[in-house]
């Protein structure tokens, strides 16, 4: 009964939390995905223990750490760097080991999050939505 | 040419953020590098991997392409169809758009248990490239050696004990096999070298026929390493000559890259816990025998593209 209550949101079209998830009546039949690429919405940047921290106005925007990191945590505009996607980053650290001019450095996240002056950051937990960074570079 | 770094910033996401493959993980790398290299439509075939479980974990996906989950075994097989199927409706009218066919596994499905319908679609001449990342072992199972997998490396089914010491067997030279169905086009590459890679890859996509890339894919857990050491240790299989940078188009060798210095192999195995045990003073020969290995296997190449 309780779940007739609340019309769900169709099934995948964002993140979900536990008790949003979808009834087995708003699955669609065969349990197809109906958004190409809506893995975009899950949070990944929960797994990192440490965040990459770009000092932007070193960066000669080489693009290195764009093109080696697997997440697509890296936001480009411009053919420039911008910002680090901290909703996906996964703190893997590929970018800071490759930055050519060593301007990434790897800063626990805890710390991190306590600090309030995150560069780069969208929000003081350093999370963008999701919305903003789908469109990637 | 596929472009420069700010050229390539504008090609679309085809492997968008979100999925779960692990921090570090060169497949999402290697897979991002490649797509960049097409313009028109791809339509994807992924054998059952990491990079298939993690990126359509359900209610999601993470593919922004055509794309489908096909067994181990059959996914030559399976985009083999589709190709066919396209060819048949575009001829009939029904489809005028250009497409490109991919199909993606790794060493275990590629390498063990899809080689026979890989081969069958090589053979029956379908136009899609076959995409091998090769980590070396049955990663997403959970380190079983396959037969990618190095002589003396540490797997859960190739353990390092008092009997053995690691895999007593030599890896299997896949990408030769696939040479010898005399396609147009056969590569091996690495995303370290990420120019390389999307050079090899367009012009895989581009060759009328089947193309092949078999492509180095360092795995944190299964090679036991720190996660931001994947690119340095692609860049090292390269530099040490492991994992040579060559192609083979039309029958011609063609090396890409040649190591100012050809670095001695232990240098890329020291950060590898997988490979830990080849240090120690009684396993010397493992250690010796393997870098005769490569050795042998570069000279060979060196001859094959009249280089030597």
């Amino acid at each position: 009964m309780k779940a007739k209550q609340k019309a769900a949101p169709p099934a995948a079209t964002k993140a979900l939390a536990p008790q949003e998830k979808p009834g087995w009546t708003d699955i669609p039949i065969g349990a197809v995905v109906v958004e190409a690429g809506n893995g975009v919405n899950y949070q990944t940047g929960d797994w990192r223990s440490e965040r990459p921290v770009v000092d932007v106005d070193k960066c000669i925007h080489c693009l290195f750490c764009w093109v080696f990191c697997p997440d697509n945590a890296v936001v480009l505009h411009n053919e420039k760097f911008k910002s680090i996607n901290y909703y996906h980053c996964k703190g893997c650290g590929i970018c800071s080991a490759e930055c050519p001019v060593k301007v990434i450095t790897m800063v626990e996240e805890a710390k991190a999050q306590s600090n309030a002056n995150d560069s780069g950051a969208a929000d003081g937990d350093g999370n963008l939505s999701p919305k903003a960074v789908g469109k990637g570079g | 040419m596929a472009g420069n770094l700010k050229q390539l910033s504008h090609k679309p996401e085809r492997l968008v953020s979100g999925h779960r493959m692990c921090a570090g993980c060169a497949a999402p790398v290697l897979v991002k590098q490649i797509l960049y290299a097409v313009d028109v439509p791809v339509v994807i075939a992924n054998a059952t991997c990491c990079l298939e479980v993690t990126t359509s974990v359900y209610p999601y996906s993470n593919w922004k392409c055509s794309w489908i989950h096909s067994a181990f075994e059959n996914t030559s097989a399976t985009i083999g169809g589709v190709e066919a199927a396209y060819r048949a409706m575009k001829k009939r009218g029904e489809i005028e758009e250009d497409v490109r066919f991919m199909a993606i596994g790794g060493d275990g499905g590629t390498f063990d248990i899809g080689l026979q319908s890989l081969s069958g679609a090589l053979e029956r001449g379908h136009r899609f490239v076959y995409v091998c990342y090769d980590n070396e072992a049955y990663m997403n199972t959970g380190i079983q050696r396959s037969s990618a997998t190095p002589l003396g490396a540490w797997t859960t089914t190739s353990p390092v004990g008092t009997a053995i010491a690691g895999k007593t067997r030599p890896r299997k030279d896949l990408t030769k096999i696939v040479a010898a169905h005399h396609i147009p086009y056969v590569a091996q590459a690495s995303p370290s070298n990420w120019k390389d890679l999307t050079t090899k890859a367009e012009k895989a996509f581009n060759v009328d026929g089947p193309a092949f890339l078999n492509v180095i894919s360092p795995c944190v857990p299964g090679w036991k390493y720190e996660p931001e050491l994947t690119i340095k240790l692609a860049k090292m299989a390269v530099d040490t000559c492991y994992w040579p940078l060559y192609e083979i188009e039309n029958g011609q060798y063609k090396v890409n890259y040649k190591p100012k210095e050809k670095k001695p192999l232990v240098e890329w195995l020291k950060p590898q816990g997988r490979f830990k045990h080849l240090l120690a003073p009684e396993n010397k020969h493992l250690l010796d025998e393997l870098q005769s290995q490569v050795d042998r296997e570069w000279e060979e190449l060196l001859k094959n593209a009249g280089e030597s």
